[in-house]
This record gives C-alpha cells, sequence and structure tokens, in this order.
C-alpha cells in the first residue's frame, strides 16, 4: 500500500484530536502543556506533507515548520517557568486551582 | 497734488494694527518702560490721519468720487462669489476715515497724560491701537462680510477697554453688558447678512446698492435685509431699546469714552446706514423705522439726561440722543445729513469727554454734586468745554448749529410730527449741557480735592479739538460738504454763515436751544426756581426719568432674571438633568444589570475557556465550509 498525502492527513488530525482532547480534559498542567505541543506536532506534519505533496520543488512549507520549532521551544520555555512560578506559591500545579481571573 | 497709490490706503489701517502687533510683545518683557507703546501708537495714527487727508482729497478729484482697491482673496465658495478684500473709498468712507483718525489722534496724545500713572500704560495702548484698526477696517471695506467682521472687531476692543480696570466688579459688568447687548443687535446684521447673500448671491456692498440688485429683490425680503441692518445698527449706537449699553460703557477709562463710546464705534451705525442708503431708500418703510426710533431715542435719551449726577453719564445719554438725531437725519434727509452730523458731533463730543477727563484728574470724582467752581482753577478746561457745550446745544455760528439746522430743515420738509421731536431734543440738549456746565464751572467748589489745571499734554489736543467744534460746520458753508456727497453745490461762504440767520426755522432752533439754556440758567445760577422744588412737584415724573424708564429693571429683572432665568433656563435645566442625564442613567443601569449576569459565566476555569473558544472557532469554521 502506497503511503499517500490522506495519510499523513488522518495522522496529523488523530494527533491533534488526542492534544486538543487532553488539553481540555487533564488537570496537570505539564500534561496540558505537552498536549499542546501534540497539536502544534500535528500541524506541522500537515505542513510538511501539504509541502512534499501539493508544492513541487517549494520548501516553504518545511521553512516554515523550522520556524514552529522555535517558537515552540520558546512557548515552552515560557509555559513551564509559569508552572514553576504556580508552583512555587501553591505547591501543586492543578490547573482547577488557576481560577482568578473571572469576574 | 497726486492721487494716493493704493498702498498707501492700505497702510491707513494697516499701521495702527502693526502699532498693536508691535505693542503687544512689548507688553510684558520691558515693565519699566512705559512710553514707546505710545509712540508706536501715536505715531501710527498720526500718519493714518495724515493719509487720510490725503485720500479725502484723492476721493474728491477721482472718476464718480469714487476709489476702489482690489484686495486679496479671502475665501472662496464653489459655485458662489470670491469674497475679496476690496476697499471702497468714497465720499462718506473717506469723510469717517479723517473723523476716526483726527480723534483717535487727538484722544491718543491726551491719553499719554491722562493714563500717565496706570500699570497697564502699555495694554491701554494696544487696545487703542487695535480699536482704531478695526474701525478704519470696517470704514473702508467694500464688502458686507468684511464690514461685519470689522463691527464685531470694534465690538471686542470696545469689550476689552470698558472692561480696562477689570479689578472693578461694574467695571465687568458693564463690559458683559455691552457685549451681550450689542450682540443682540449684531444678530439682526447676520441674519441680514445670510438674507442678502441668499437673494442676491452676493454681499459686495456697491453691487448691493446698485438699483439692479434692489429691484430685483422684492418688497419684503428688502425690507427684512434692511431692518435687520438697522437691529444692527441699533445695538451699536446705542438707540431704544438696546441702548442700556452705553451708559454703563462710561466706566472704562475716559478717554476711550471720547474716543469709541462718543465720537466713533457708536456712528458705526450711522455709517452702516448711511453705507446700506440705496437700499434704504428702496426700501420707504425701513427708512421709516429709522426715523422713528431715532426721533424717538433723541427725546428718550435727552429726558434722563436732565436728571442724572453723573458728568460721564449726561454725556452718555446726550450721545445716545444725539445719535438719534442722526438717524432721523439720514431718514428724513440723506446721507449727507446725517454724515454732516455725525462729523460735527464727533468732534465736539469727544471734546465734551476730554473735558470731563480733564474735571475728573483734579476732581477725582465724576459727580457733579462735588463740583462747582472750576472756573477759577481750570479755566482752559472751562472754556473747552463750554465751546463744546455751545456747539452741542446748537448755537450759531458753532459747529453744531449747522448739522442741526440740516436736520430740523430736512425733518420739516419731511414730516411735521419728527421736526417736533427734533425741536424738543434741542431744547432738553441745550438745557441738560449747561445744567452741566453751571453745576461745574460756576458757584462754589464744593469737593475736598486740592484743584489744578491739567497738564499741557491733555489741555493741547482739546484746544486743538475746540477748532474743529467751533468751525467744522463752515465747511459747507460754501456747500462743501454736501458738494462732496451730492454733486456741486455752492453758494458763498459768508452767505452760507449768515444766511441760515434769515430763515425762520434758525430762530425756531436757536429759540428753543436759548430757552434750555435760560431756564439752566435760572435754576442752577440765579435758583430763583429750585431744582428740589422741581423734584417734589413733578415727583412721578421724575421718578420714572431717574429710573432711566426702568428699562435696566425691565432687562435685568423681568427679562434676564425671571423669564430667562427663573423660567427658561429652570425648564432647560430640568430637561438636563431629568430627560437628558435621566435617559443616560437609565442605559448605564440597564447595562450594568445585564453585565452582571452575564460576567458570571466567567468562574475562572482555564479549560472551560479553551473548549468554549475552541467550540465557536468549529462552528465559524463549519458556518463558512458549509455556506
Amino acid at each position: 500500500m502506497d503511503i499517500g498525502l490522506t495519510h499523513y492527513l488522518v495522522l496529523a488530525v488523530l494527533l491533534f484530536g488526542i492534544g486538543l482532547y487532553g488539553a481540555l480534559s487533564r488537570r496537570h498542567a505539564i500534561v496540558i502543556l505537552m498536549c499542546i505541543e501534540l497539536m502544534l506536532n500535528a500541524a506541522n506534519i500537515m505542513l510538511v506533507a501539504f509541502s512534499k505533496y501539493t508544492a513541487y520543488h517549494q520548501f516553504d512549507g518545511q521553512a516554515l515548520v523550522m520556524f514552529c520549532f522555535v517558537v515552540a521551544a520558546a512557548e515552552v520555555s515560557v509555559g513551564l517557568a509559569i508552572i514553576i512560578t504556580f508552583y512555587r506559591r501553591r505547591k501543586n500545579i492543578d490547573i482547577r486551582d488557576v481560577n482568578l481571573l473571572k469576574w | 497734488m497726486n492721487s494716493i497709490a493704493p498702498e498707501l490706503i492700505w497702510a491707513i489701517w494697516l499701521l495702527p494694527l502693526a502699532a498693536f502687533a508691535v505693542i503687544i510683545p512689548l507688553v510684558r518683557p520691558f515693565p519699566g518702560k512705559a512710553e514707546p507703546a505710545s509712540y508706536f501708537s501715536i505715531g501710527a495714527v498720526g500718519s493714518s490721519f495724515i493719509l487720510s487727508c490725503w485720500l479725502l482729497i484723492s476721493v474728491w478729484g477721482a472718476e464718480g468720487r469714487q476709489i476702489l482697491v482690489n484686495g486679496p482673496t479671502w475665501l472662496n465658495i464653489a459655485g458662489g462669489p470670491l469674497f475679496n478684500f476690496n476697499l471702497l473709498l468714497d465720499p462718506l468712507s473717506a469723510v469717517m476715515l479723517l473723523v476716526v483718525t483726527a480723534v483717535s489722534f487727538m484722544v491718543q496724545i491726551y491719553s499719554r497724560a491722562y493714563m500717565h500713572s496706570d500699570p497697564s500704560y502699555r495694554r491701554y495702548f494696544a487696545y487703542i491701537s487695535l480699536f482704531t484698526a478695526s474701525m478704519l477696517g470696517l470704514i473702508m471695506s467694500a464688502n458686507l462680510l468684511f464690514t461685519f467682521m470689522f463691527w464685531e472687531l470694534v465690538g471686542l476692543s470696545s469689550y476689552l477697554l470698558i472692561g480696562f480696570w477689570f479689578h472693578r466688579p461694574s467695571a465687568i459688568a458693564a463690559a458683559k453688558k455691552a457685549f451681550l447687548i450689542t450682540r443682540i443687535g449684531d444678530v439682526g446684521f447676520l441674519a441680514a447678512l445670510l438674507l442678502l447673500y441668499s437673494n442676491a448671491g452676493t454681499l459686495d456692498i456697491l453691487t448691493l446698492n446698485s438699483s439692479a440688485v434692489t429691484a430685483v429683490l422684492s418688497g419684503s425680503v428688502l425690507t427684512l435685509a434692511a431692518l435687520g441692518l438697522f437691529l444692527g445698527a441699533v445695538g451699536k449706537s446705542g438707540q431704544f431699546p438696546l441702548h442700556t449699553w452705553l451708559p454703563d460703557a462710561m466706566e472704562g477709562p475716559t478717554p476711550v469714552s471720547a474716543l469709541i463710546h462718543a465720537a466713533t464705534m457708536v456712528a458705526a451705525g450711522v455709517f452702516l446706514v448711511g453705507r446700506m442708503f440705496p437700499l434704504f431708500e428702496a426700501a420707504p418703510y425701513a427708512l421709516t423705522v429709522v426715523g422713528i426710533v431715532g426721533a424717538l431715542t433723541a427725546v428718550f435719551a435727552g429726558t434722563i439726561g436732565l436728571v442724572m449726577k453723573d458728568i460721564k453719564r449726561v454725556l452718555a445719554y446726550s450721545t445716545i440722543s444725539q445719535l438719534g438725531l442722526m438717524f432721523l437725519g439720514l431718514s428724513v434727509g440723506g446721507v449727507w445729513v446725517g454724515v454732516f452730523f455725525l462729523f460735527n458731533h464727533a468732534f465736539f463730543k469727544a471734546l465734551l469727554f476730554l473735558g470731563a477727563g480733564s474735571i475728573n484728574h483734579a476732581t477725582g470724582t465724576f459727580d457733579m454734586r462735588e463740583m462747582g467752581g472750576l472756573r477759577r482753577r481750570m479755566p482752559w478746561t472751562c472754556v473747552c468745554f463750554t465751546i463744546a457745550a455751545l456747539s452741542l446745544a446748537g448755537i450759531w455760528p458753532l459747529a453744531g448749529f449747522f448739522s442741526k439746522e440740516e436736520v430740523l430743515a430736512a425733518a420739516l420738509a419731511q414730516q411735521p410730527v419728527l421736526f417736533a421731536f427734533a425741536i424738543l431734543t434741542t431744547f432738553l440738549t441745550a438745557f441738560y449741557i449747561f445744567r452741566v456746565v453751571f453745576m461745574v464751572f460756576a458757584g462754589e467748589y464744593r469737593g475736598s480735592q486740592r484743584l489744578h489745571e491739567s497738564p499741557k499734554t491733555m489741555l493741547i489736543p482739546m484746544i486743538i479739538l475746540a477748532i474743529p467744534a467751533i468751525a467744522s460746520g463752515w465747511l459747507n458753508a460754501n456747500g462743501g460738504f454736501e458738494g462732496l456727497f451730492e454733486g456741486h453745490v455752492t453758494h458763498s461762504f459768508w452767505e452760507g454763515i449768515f444766511g441760515l440767520l434769515t430763515h425762520p426755522l434758525a430762530w425756531i432752533s436757536l429759540g428753543a436751544a436759548g430757552l434750555g439754556i435760560l431756564i439752566a440758567y435760572v435754576m442752577y445760577i440765579k435758583v430763583w426756581i429750585k431744582p428740589d422744588r422741581i423734584k417734589g412737584e413733578l415727583h412721578p415724573v421724575y421718578a420714572i426719568i431717574t429710573h432711566k424708564y426702568w428699562m435696566d429693571d425691565l432687562y435685568e429683572n423681568l427679562i434676564a432674571k425671571s423669564l430667562l432665568y427663573r423660567g427658561v433656563f429652570r425648564a432647560a435645566q430640568w430637561i438636563d438633568r431629568v430627560v437628558i442625564d435621566g435617559a443616560a442613567n437609565a442605559l448605564t443601569s440597564i447595562t450594568k444589570v445585564f453585565a452582571n449576569r452575564a460576567s458570571h459565566s466567567q468562574n475562572g476555569a482555564l479549560q472551560l475557556y479553551a473548549f468554549v473558544g475552541i467550540t465557536g472557532a468549529l462552528i465559524i469554521a463549519l458556518v463558512v465550509l458549509l455556506i
């Protein structure tokens, strides 16, 4: 069986769905961060797949993925820093305790 | 002599403006040096005076007695006419220029001494230059739009100068009153401008005055426009019923009263009617109104002048009364009769005010009950003041006699009732001005000051002004003044001076004036009739007159306080508080209630926020895809 564009897209959608579900349902802040990374990577897979199958001899999509990595790394460092600060104040990282932003 | 160059015509009004512009930045930086301010100001107006004389000669010799100087475009309305700032010089404006620059020149020299110890010396000269520039601009402009702009500028400088001593509450109140009441008239002026512009499509004075335009405008439009212009003139010239600001304007420095509130600015109303005279002629009803208002005001203000105790107030009511005669003269005799009166009046009335200032300089008051016997200590002031008083009373052969004769003769020819008013005014004028002369200069001094004659700087302008107060009427003795306006009318000079005495009319007017002086003499020198006894016997009449016919009470208590303040403004305040504020408050309350409800949906659960956000994004995506 040839592996085509559809397979990549299905993989990306599954990955994104898992990430989204995790981000919305888990309580551990680091797990949520990981799930967000999953969603980012799902997007990256799509970018590379489209770049490979639709735009011949063009590397825009693949170049964009490189930027995504950088952004993701930066985002993770900021996110982890926030989580550490939060942990120092509350002694836990349950996302349900992050509820001060309300009326 | 060559005709005057256009640049020099511009200089006539730009020079005082330049003086203003130079003095204003000098007001603060050099606190110790006051003198240069007056040099700039007096130099500028002196040059303007010389140029005005040259201009009058040029106008006399010009084609059609008219010089039109083209100026820059001020306003360009798409599809409409250009508003060019042109200058129109004809006999009317040339004569007015001469009056304004001459009186302003004399008054400013006088002010150097009168205002000498005033800490705001420079501000005074800055304002008076601004006034002179605006007044000259008003006179020369060839377009009613610019006439209106300068009209407002003279109003502004009048306001500034009435309130010159702004630490006095009465001066501030008087300035505000002058500003507000003349504003009522100015609304009429503006309405007339809009009416003329929308119907004739131009505000150019020559075009509006041409018979082509006055014939095109229908009768009612023309009458309304003329009445609107006249309302502006009524406000500016202190005619009934908008006269109440002028007596209060005497709160300003006395030279200002002489220049602005006696000789020049208040005559702007007469000038305006004279300027638009063909328009008024085409609207005979409006011209009749001009005459009636003038005649009524002349008698009305004259009677109030009889009982005032303050010398400047007597002169103020006298000014109102004489301006009434000018309007009467315009109405019955045409432009030159009114303007001839204005021309003579400017000199002797300015002299009377300068005399009052000189008296005040010595006695420190304007209250005539604290004067008396000043003739011994202030002979020069006494002589000048008496000359001006005789001229005002219309005694042959002084200036006032000739212009009053022309008004009387024209009134008699046109309308005997108006003539009766004019004769009555002649009698009243002679009485009240000689009441002043006798109370101030005759008898014994009743005050407590050490009297002294005023300095030369004040006396010399007065003596110079006494010359036209005697002789300015002789300009028409050979028909010269009339000829300037109406084409050539000539008779011999001596016939002009003495010939009038052969007419019975002259004797009627001299008789009325003489009777007035005689009664004043009997009452205030011989005291055969005690003023207090008349006061007692005619008490109701006396009460009406001393209360100035309750005009101030009518405006301030009835209209301002009761009608406007308690009625209209309260109602407006209620609407503002209940309806407008209420609507705004109701809106915020409703918003608040909904906001309180809605804000509870924000419970701080981050994952719920994310869920709602993503669901929303999905719904939008679905909608976009499916449609």
